[in-house]
C-alpha cells in the first residue's frame, strides 16, 4: 500500500507549526515529542504506520477552528481521528500530516426524550451515547463491534453499520444533525432535532465521507426506546446452501429480525476453540434475534423455526433464558478475537446480494486452497454484509502481500456479483485503490469534485478513499 | 423530448444549449424554464429479488407499478410517499423518480425512515451529460462518497435520474390505530411523545380534526397486544378508541398522508419541519386558519393566506418551511451563509451550465 511522498517542505516548518498550533490550543493539547507521538501512527489497521508531525486535541469546536485555520494557512495536511480503531486505515497519516484527535470532546450536550434525539460531543463513544440515556430504557441504535471504544466521530466518518442494522439502519439513518468545522476554519451548522432540511441533503453527503470534507465536532444522533425483550435462536446447518436459503425464507416470510448472523465453520471451530459457546458441529450457523414482548417474540420464532425445519437443521436451539442467549451471542462476538488466537488476520467487509451467499462463499474457500491461506466467514446475513477474516502470519515475509492479494479478489467478486467493496468499515486506504472496480473514472470524478468544493485545497485526510493516481492533480495544488 | 435510454438522455443534455425543465410524472406542478425533458420513457423494473428486500427500476417506471409488484410478494417501500395529486389540484402519473427527486416521505418517515433512507442506490445523467452511478443494490455500503443520499430531495437540479435502487421491507398482516379526541395541540404532541416514546413501535403519530392517531402495524396479535398496552398509557390524556379494522386504517392514514384535509381548498399549502416539542407554540404563533400535524408534531402542514409570510412568522424557531401549493414565496427555506454556499458549490460541480431545472431549489 503506497502512501504519497511527505512534502519536505511542509516537515522543514514543523517548529514554525508547533508554535502556531500551541498559540490557539492549551499547552497538553499539542503533542509534538516523538515518543508520544508514536500513539498516533496507526489506527486497527496497524499493519501501516507513520508518525504524524505532531497531533492536536482541540476540547471545543472553537479550537477545532483555531487548529484549522492555522493548517489551512501554512498548507499542512490534517487528518481527523475518532478513537483510531478504523480497520480501513481511515486515521492512519503521513510524516507531513497534523493529527486532529477529538477525543477531549465527549460531552453530552443535551438530551432530549421528549423528541427523541441526544446531542453529543463527537469524540464520544458510541457505546457511552446509549449509557448516557439507558436508565430511561433507551439506547442509540447502530452498533459497531468496536461500541466500546469507537467515536461518533469516526461512526459519522464511515457510516458505521453493526449487527442489528437490519431493522434499525446504518448511522446515516440514525443521524439528525452535525456541527462541522471546514477546512478553512468556518463552521457550519447542517441539520437539527427537526427532519430533512430543506435544501440538499449536506447531512447525508457527510455522513461517510472518511473525514475528507470536514471536522465533525457535534452531532444530533436519534434515540430509541429499548424493546420489551429480545431472543435470539440458534439454527446449525450441513451446508452453506441451505443456511443461505433460510435466510431468504425468513425475511420472504415477512419477518424482520433484528439481526440475522452467518458463521462458517472454521469460525465455528475457532469459536468453539476458544470461547465454549457450546455450538454444534456443522458447516454453518445462523444467528436470528427478534424483539418484542415474549408473546411476540414467540410468535415470531415460531415462524422462524417452522422454515428452519423444513430445511432439516443439524440443531435448532431456542434461547430460554438471559443466560442461553448471552451464551448463544458470546460465540458471535468472540469470533474475532478466536481468529485472532490462531493467527493475525485481516477483516474484510464486502456486501453481496444475499442470494448470491452461497456461491461466494464456495468461491472464497476456492480461492483459500489457491492462496494458501485460511479463511473464516462471520457476517451479518441479513444485510450480505459479509467478513471473511484472511488468516496470515504477521512476521513472515510477504504473507501480509498475499493476504492483500487474496483479499482484493474477494472484493473483485463481491463487487462482480452486484455487491461491494465496503459495507460499513469504510474504503480508507485499504480498499482506496481498487476504487476503479467499483467505479467508473466518471463517478470517483463527481465524488473528487464534491472534496473541491468543501475543500478546495485537498489538505483533509487527503491521501485516502480515492486512488492515489485519480486525486494526485488535486492534492499537488 | 422522452429520450428513451439513457444514452438518448445523455445526448440531450451533452447538446443542450439552453435551460431544461426536467419532468417525471409532473404531478408536483413544478414551474422552472425551458424545454421539458421527461424521463417517462424510462420504464421497467430492472431487479426485484424478494429474498434480498431489493428493488431497482427505472426512474419513469409509474409509482403504480412498483407498488403493485411489490404487494404482489408481500412487500412494500418503507417510507409511504405521499400521492399529492388532489392536493395540489394536478394529474398525470406519479413516477419512482420523481419519488426520489422530491425525497417524498410520509407519515411512516418517523420509524421508517425518509425515502433517502430506503434509497440504496442512483444512476442519473449530470449536467454536461455524464452517466454517473453511485451506491448499488445492496443495502450496507459505504464504498465512496454517498451521492445517493444527495440525490434524493435534489429536485432534479443536480442531474436527471435514470435508475434507483430500494431496501423494500416486508408488508404488515394488519394495523390499528388508536383515536384521541379533544386534546389542543400541546397536549397531543405530549401524548404523541409518550406513544412514540413507548416500546410499542408506532409508525405513525398524527393530529388532525382535533383527533390524535396514533397507528402501530404488524402481526395480528402483536398489534392487538399493542394497541392494548397503548390504550392503558394514553389513558391519562382521556377515553382512547381502537380502530382495528385494517382497510379501515389504511384509508385513513392514506388521507393523512395525502393531506386530503386540504384537498380541494384555496390557498397556500406549507409543509413546516420543526422539533416536535416546539410545535404547539409555533402553531398558536402562526396567522393560518388551519392547521395539521405529522410526526408527532415534527410536521406541520398549514393551509395559509396567499400573503401571509410563513417564515417570518416561524421568528427563531428551527426548522424549515416548504411552500408545496401556491406562490409568492420561494418554495424552499433560505439556507444560512455557510451551507447556501456548499449548496451552490455542488451545483455548480453537478451542472455547471446552470441549465437544470433553473431556480428551483432557490437561487
Amino acid at each position: 500500500m503506497d502512501m504519497p511522498t511527505p512534502d519536505a517542505r511542509i516537515i522543514a516548518r514543523k517548529d514554525e507549526l508547533v508554535t502556531r498550533l500551541r498559540g490557539v490550543l492549551p499547552g497538553d493539547a499539542v503533542i509534538a515529542d516523538g515518543y508520544e507521538i508514536k500513539a498516533y501512527e496507526c489506527d486497527a489497521l496497524s499493519a501501516y504506520r507513520c508518525p504524524p508531525l505532531c497531533a492536536v486535541l482541540p476540547a471545543t469546536t472553537q479550537e477545532v477552528s483555531q487548529v484549522l485555520k492555522v493548517c489551512h494557512d501554512l498548507g499542512v495536511p490534517v487528518v481527523p481521528r475518532g478513537a483510531g480503531t478504523s480497520l480501513a486505515g481511515g486515521a492512519l497519516p503521513t510524516a507531513d500530516s497534523v493529527i486532529l484527535g477529538v477525543g477531549r470532546m465527549n460531552d453530552v450536550i443535551e438530551t432530549d426524550y421528549e423528541n427523541r434525539i441526544i446531542r453529543v460531543q463527537s469524540g464520544r463513544t458510541n457505546l457511552s451515547v446509549t449509557d448516557a440515556v439507558e436508565d430511561e430504557d433507551f439506547f442509540y441504535a447502530p452498533d459497531p463491534s468496536s461500541q466500546l471504544a469507537c467515536a461518533i466521530a469516526g461512526n459519522i466518518a464511515m457510516n458505521s453499520g453493526g449487527a442489528h442494522c437490519l431493522k434499525y439502519g446504518v448511522t446515516t439513518n440514525n443521524l439528525l444533525g452535525v456541527t462541522m468545522v471546514l477546512m478553512n476554519g468556518e463552521i457550519v451548522e447542517i441539520g437539527g432535532a427537526h427532519l430533512d432540511a430543506g435544501g440538499y441533503d449536506l447531512l447525508g453527503l457527510i455522513c461517510g465521507s472518511e473525514g475528507q470534507l470536514g471536522v465533525v465536532t457535534e452531532a444530533t444522533l436519534r434515540i430509541l426506546r429499548k424493546p420489551e425483550g429480545a431472543r435470539p435462536v440458534l439454527i446449525g446447518f450441513d451446508s452453506n446452501e441451505v443456511a443461505g436459503a433460510c435466510v431468504s425464507d425468513i425475511i420472504k416470510a415477512g419477518v424482520l429480525p433484528v439481526a440475522i448472523e452467518f458463521m462458517d465453520r472454521p469460525c465455528i471451530e475457532a469459536t468453539e476453540a476458544f470461547a465454549k459457546p457450546g455450538y454444534p458441529d456443522c458447516e454453518a450457523l445462523l444467528i436470528v434475534e427478534v424483539e418484542g414482548s415474549d408473546s411476540e417474540i414467540d410468535s415470531q420464532l415460531s415462524v422462524i423455526k417452522s422454515i428452519a425445519q423444513s430445511l432439516n437443521p443439524i440443531e435448532l436451539r431456542e434461547s430460554k433464558s438471559e443466560e442461553e442467549s448471552a451464551k448463544i451471542w458470546l460465540g458471535r462476538k468472540s469470533a474475532f478475537g478466536a481468529m485472532g488466537q490462531i493467527n493475525d488476520y485481516m477483516c474484510l467487509d464486502g456486501t453481496i446480494p444475499v442470494s448470491e451467499l452461497p456461491f461466494v462463499l464456495r468461491r472464497i474457500g476456492e480461492m483459500s486452497k489457491q492462496y494458501g491461506l485460511g479463511v473464516g466467514n462471520v457476517f451479518h446475513a441479513g444485510d450480505g454484509n459479509m467478513h471473511p477474516l484472511i488468516l496470515y502470519d504477521a512476521n513472515k515475509d510477504g504473507d501480509l502481500e498475499i493476504a492483500e492479494a487474496f483479499g482484493a479478489e474477494v472484493l473483485k467478486l463481491c463487487v462482480e456479483v452486484g455487491g461491494c467493496l465496503t459495507g460499513e468499515h469504510g474504503v480508507g486506504i485499504e480498499k482506496r485503490d481498487l476504487m476503479t472496480v467499483q467505479f467508473d473514472p466518471v463517478d470517483l470524478e463527481i465524488q473528487m469534485a464534491v472534496k473541491d468544493v468543501f475543500d478546495p485545497k485537498w489538505l483533509l485526510n487527503p491521501a485516502k478513499v480515492f486512488p492515489l493516481d485519480s486525486s494526485a492533480k488535486r492534492r499537488a495544488g | 423530448m422522452e429520450p428513451r435510454t439513457e444514452e438518448q438522455l445523455s445526448e440531450i443534455i451533452r447538446d443542450a444549449k439552453s435551460p431544461l425543465r426536467i419532468v417525471g410524472g409532473g404531478t408536483r406542478g413544478m414551474a422552472s424554464e425551458g424545454e421539458i425533458l421527461s424521463t417517462r420513457a424510462l420504464t421497467g423494473i430492472t431487479l426485484y429479488d424478494p429474498g434480498a428486500l431489493t428493488l431497482v427500476a427505472l426512474a419513469g417506471t409509474p409509482f403504480s407499478e412498483i407498488d403493485a409488484a411489490l404487494k404482489a410478494e408481500n412487500q412494500r417501500l418503507p417510507f409511504e410517499p405521499m400521492d399529492c395529486r388532489r392536493l395540489l389540484g394536478t394529474d398525470g402519473v406519479p413516477t419512482i423518480g420523481g419519488v426520489v427527486a422530491a425525497n417524498v416521505s410520509g407519515p411512516r418517515r418517523i420509524q421508517a425512515g425518509a425515502c433517502r433512507d430506503s434509497l440504496i442506490g442512483v444512476r442519473f445523467v449530470d449536467g454536461m451529460g455524464n452517466i454517473i452511478k453511485n451506491g448499488g443494490r445492496v443495502m450496507k455500503n459505504v464504498t465512496g462518497y454517498d451521492l445517493v443520499k444527495l440525490m434524493a430531495g435534489s429536485y432534479g437540479t443536480l442531474g436527471v435520474l435514470t435508475e434507483v435502487s430500494f431496501k423494500v421491507l416486508p408488508d404488515v398482516e394488519t394495523s390499528a390505530c388508536l383515536v384521541i379526541n379533544g386534546l389542543d395541540h400541546a397536549t397531543a404532541v405530549r401524548a404523541m411523545a409518550q406513544a412514540l416514546g413507548s416500546p410499542y413501535e408506532i409508525t405513525g403519530a398524527a393530529y388532525i380534526d382535533g383527533e390524535t392517531l396514533i397507528r402501530i402495524e404488524g402481526f395480528k396479535n402483536s398489534v392487538s397486544y399493542r394497541a392494548e398496552k397503548l390504550r392503558a398509557l394514553l389513558g391519562v390524556f382521556g377515553g382512547v378508541l381502537i380502530q382495528d379494522d385494517h382497510l379501515a386504517v389504511q384509508s385513513r392514514w392514506h388521507g393523512i398522508r395525502d393531506v386530503m384535509r386540504f384537498a380541494g381548498t384555496t390557498g397556500n399549502v406549507w409543509r413546516i419541519s420543526v422539533k416536535p416539542t416546539d410545535a404547539p407554540e409555533l402553531i398558536g404563533r402562526l396567522p393560518v386558519p388551519e392547521v395539521a400535524m405529522d410526526w408527532g408534531g415534527g410536521l406541520i402542514w398549514a393551509l395559509a393566506d396567499p400573503d401571509v409570510d410563513i417564515r417570518a412568522a416561524m421568528g427563531e424557531t428551527k426548522g424549515h418551511a416548504t411552500l408545496v401549493r401556491g406562490e409568492g414565496f420561494a418554495r424552499v427555506h433560505p439556507e444560512s451563509a455557510g451551507v447556501a454556499m456548499l449548496a451552490k458549490g455542488i451545483k455548480a460541480k453537478f451542472d455547471p451550465r446552470g441549465i437544470l431545472n433553473v431556480g428551483v431549489m432557490g437561487a
